[in-house]
């Protein structure tokens, strides 16, 4: 065998070179690249050459010497840098055998296209906020700002201060809104939650089946009638005109109750042999083993409040909420563009941030998130 | 026949007498239950149950509503052109944004899910961060203002398409489509985020046996394994963006203004504001929201048995 690898031709060189990221990924992923030494390295080449060829070929299905010999130019090159390269992990492994490098190409670079437009209009929004008078107006205009400053930051508090409520009222109110929402939504949510998904009692399954429902239309729909409920309730104008609400929003229940149900019984089982009563099951043992979920009810619950303008249902001008405010300064026109993105920066940063903190575990949650019919 | 209903009767005794031992065995159930159950019947049920009723009466607040029969309707769909407008709108931005929203959030989530790990969570966050981001499609008017100087105007005037600025927010021509592109920027919502959150739950050895049985490429691949496996989640996504696909207003508000010009960017939900808060026919505007309510869980009960077939 060693013989044979001698007298290697640079053709058969080349089809090697060529089919080394298929083998990279297939076979010198599984056996341990650095272990090689390069005769060795070469050999599992030589006899993955003929595999490799029929599956590289991919979408163009190429005879074999024509291929190289088309490529044979080109390869030779770059031949030495490539069989350094060898010994390097591949940056992106591949995982799947059957796919084809031309689809992933572009795919990817699709992908990164949309990506790159996705993300385009947050980016500018923020630079936006940085860019000082001069530049906003620029033409033709630029992404980035050349001399970043937080004057909008300051301009805004400037225009909020002068405002016949503070601008601290208005932070107040949308924060305590979002707080006390959201806690309230964490607690009443997961309390629902737990003997839906792990007891069976007359009603519950019944129960779920509403709030499914309940998933299927907006706020909107109920928009009128609750303000007609809420003023027999005299919760018109005041803060638990949101609040109360918004302890109930049904996808919060559903995503918590199909997370629960992921815990195993036996937990449950063992610490009611041990004596616990239903409310210690929940608050020793089932609480801190959803704490994924927590995050996800904390991430949705906190994105609908924060962004809630209440306009609707709070008439008072100290009650107003952040977002409210925020619309009347970007109602300011051209003369508050650069103000006008600093409220957007201020008003998005923390939905924003709370998701990129708790991703990993939003997501875990959400993968029990499936509808069953 | 008599025995049969006999025995029949008899059945159902048994079981709602065994049905209420055990609810009273299950005190404790009710009691977690509880707080939910009142605020959600509060605020969820009842809310459709009254609009509803009062979509049969004609009700402004200060009078005690009057019950009027199916006048509200007659008058929805015969004398109010502007409703019928805004259906055709609703209808229009449903149609288009939801169905490419849904596939996008699932298409991207897809090609997201093979990247290696650090990747796909900036992917992630990049991807969601729109839907998220408050009423950051403000930022669009920016782009699409009215002059020269917005962005799509220069650029469209520099390529040499158009020599005029387009009113982008105020030609009705130009306004529904783009809301619509900026509804599309924001459609991947929670939907998308299950789908990323359920592709990464599928078992590998499926794709392995998938592979050993022939599977030649990521299409085949994507039929005959992913989907299948992928069937709650995509029922969940089909929730959230049909839910949202109906119920655009804030950004045709914000962006075209309330009221738009001809009313050419008016949606069910606009219609429904301006009955309810500006006006005060809130009878009107409860039949309003009972056919919007109407349209959602139809097209959702749609949707859902068609999903039921993929893959299959």
């Amino acid at each position: 065998m060693s013989d044979k690898n001698n007298n290697m031709t640079t053709e058969n060189q080349n089809i090697v070179t060529e089919a080394q990221e298929t083998v990279n990924t297939e076979a010198v992923e599984t056996a341990n690249a650095d272990a090689f030494n390069l005769e060795d390295e070469a050999l599992s080449k030589l006899e993955g050459v003929e595999d490799v060829e029929e599956k590289a070929a991919g979408p163009e299905k190429a005879p074999a010497g024509e291929k190289t010999s088309v490529k044979k130019t080109k390869k030779s090159k770059k031949k030495e840098e490539e069989e350094e390269e060898v010994y390097h992990k591949p940056l992106i492994k591949r995982r799947k055998p059957n796919r084809s490098i031309a689809g992933d190409i572009f795919l990817y670079l699709f992908l990164l296209i949309v990506a790159i437009i996705m993300f385009f209009p947050i980016i500018y929004a923020v630079e936006s906020a940085l860019k000082p008078l001069d530049e906003l107006f620029k033409f033709p205009p630029r992404i980035f700002a050349q001399n970043p400053t937080l004057d909008n930051f300051s301009d805004l508090f400037v225009t909020l201060g002068k405002s016949w409520v503070s601008f601290s009222r208005y932070m107040f109110n949308t924060v305590f809104i979002t707080g006390v929402g959201t806690a309230g939504h964490l607690i009443v949510a997961s309390m629902a939650a737990f003997v839906l998904a792990k007891y069976d009692f007359p009603g519950g399954k019944t129960f779920f089946k509403l709030v499914t429902v309940a998933m299927m239309f907006t706020g909107y729909v109920t928009g009128i009638p609750n303000y007609i409920i809420m003023s027999k309730l005299h919760m018109i104008d005041t803060y638990w005109a949101i609040i109360i609400p918004a302890f109930a929003f049904p996808m919060g229940l559903f995503l918590m109750k199909q997370f629960m149900e992921g815990l195993p019984t036996s937990l449950i089982e063992a610490a009611k042999i041990d004596g616990a009563t239903e409310w210690t099951v929940f608050s020793k043992i089932v609480m801190p083993n959803v704490k994924p979920a927590w995050l996800t009810l904390i991430i949705f619950s906190v994105q609908s409040l924060w962004n809630n303008k209440a306009s609707t249902v709070i008439y008072s001008e100290e009650m107003k909420t952040l977002p409210f405010a925020m619309q009347q300064i970007q109602a300011g026109g051209i003369a508050r563009t650069g103000e006008a993105a600093a409220v957007l920066v201020v008003l998005m940063i923390v939905p924003i941030a709370i998701f990129i903190f708790s991703e990993s575990q939003i997501l875990e949650t959400m993968a029990s998130s499936g509808l069953k019919d | 026949m008599s025995q049969f209903l006999k025995d029949y009767v008899k059945v159902k005794k048994h079981n709602f007498r065994v049905g209420v031992k055990r609810a009273r065995l299950s005190k404790a159930c009710y009691l977690f239950l509880a707080p939910y159950a009142v605020i959600f019947t509060m605020f969820y049920i009842l809310p459709v149950v009254v609009s509803i009723v009062f979509g049969f009466t004609y009700y402004n607040i200060l009078e005690a509503p009057r019950f009027v029969g199916l006048q509200n309707y007659v008058s929805l769909f015969l004398e109010d052109d502007i409703f019928l407008m805004a259906i055709k709108n609703t209808f229009m931005i449903a149609i288009i944004t939801g169905p490419i929203g849904y596939l996008g959030s699932f298409l991207f989530a897809w090609l997201i899910n093979e990247l290696p790990r650090w990747v796909r969570s900036v992917a992630v966050v990049v991807f969601y961060a729109p839907s998220i981001a408050g009423n950051c499609y403000v930022i669009f008017s920016v782009f699409f203002r009215g002059d020269a100087y917005g962005y799509v105007n220069a650029f469209l005037m520099n390529a040499g398409i158009i020599d005029t600025p387009i009113l982008w927010f105020i030609d009705p021509r130009y306004m529904l489509p783009v809301c619509m592109l900026v509804i599309l920027w924001m459609s991947l919502g929670a939907g998308f985020l299950s789908f990323v959150a359920g592709l990464q739950g599928i078992d590998k050895s499926q794709y392995e046996a998938g592979y050993m049985d022939g599977v030649k490429n990521r299409w085949q691949e994507l039929w005959f394994i992913t989907l299948p496996n992928m069937k709650p989640m995509l029922m969940f996504g089909a929730v959230m963006s049909i839910t949202q696909a109906f119920s655009v207003c804030e950004v045709t508000m914000t962006l075209c203004g309330y009221p738009s010009t001809d009313y050419a960017a008016r949606t069910i939900v606009t219609h429904l504001f301006d009955y309810g808060f500006s006006r005060f026919e809130m009878g009107y505007a409860c039949s309003i929201a009972t056919i919007l309510f109407l349209i959602m869980i139809l097209c959702n009960k749609a949707i859902q048995s068609m999903l039921s077939r993929v893959g299959t």
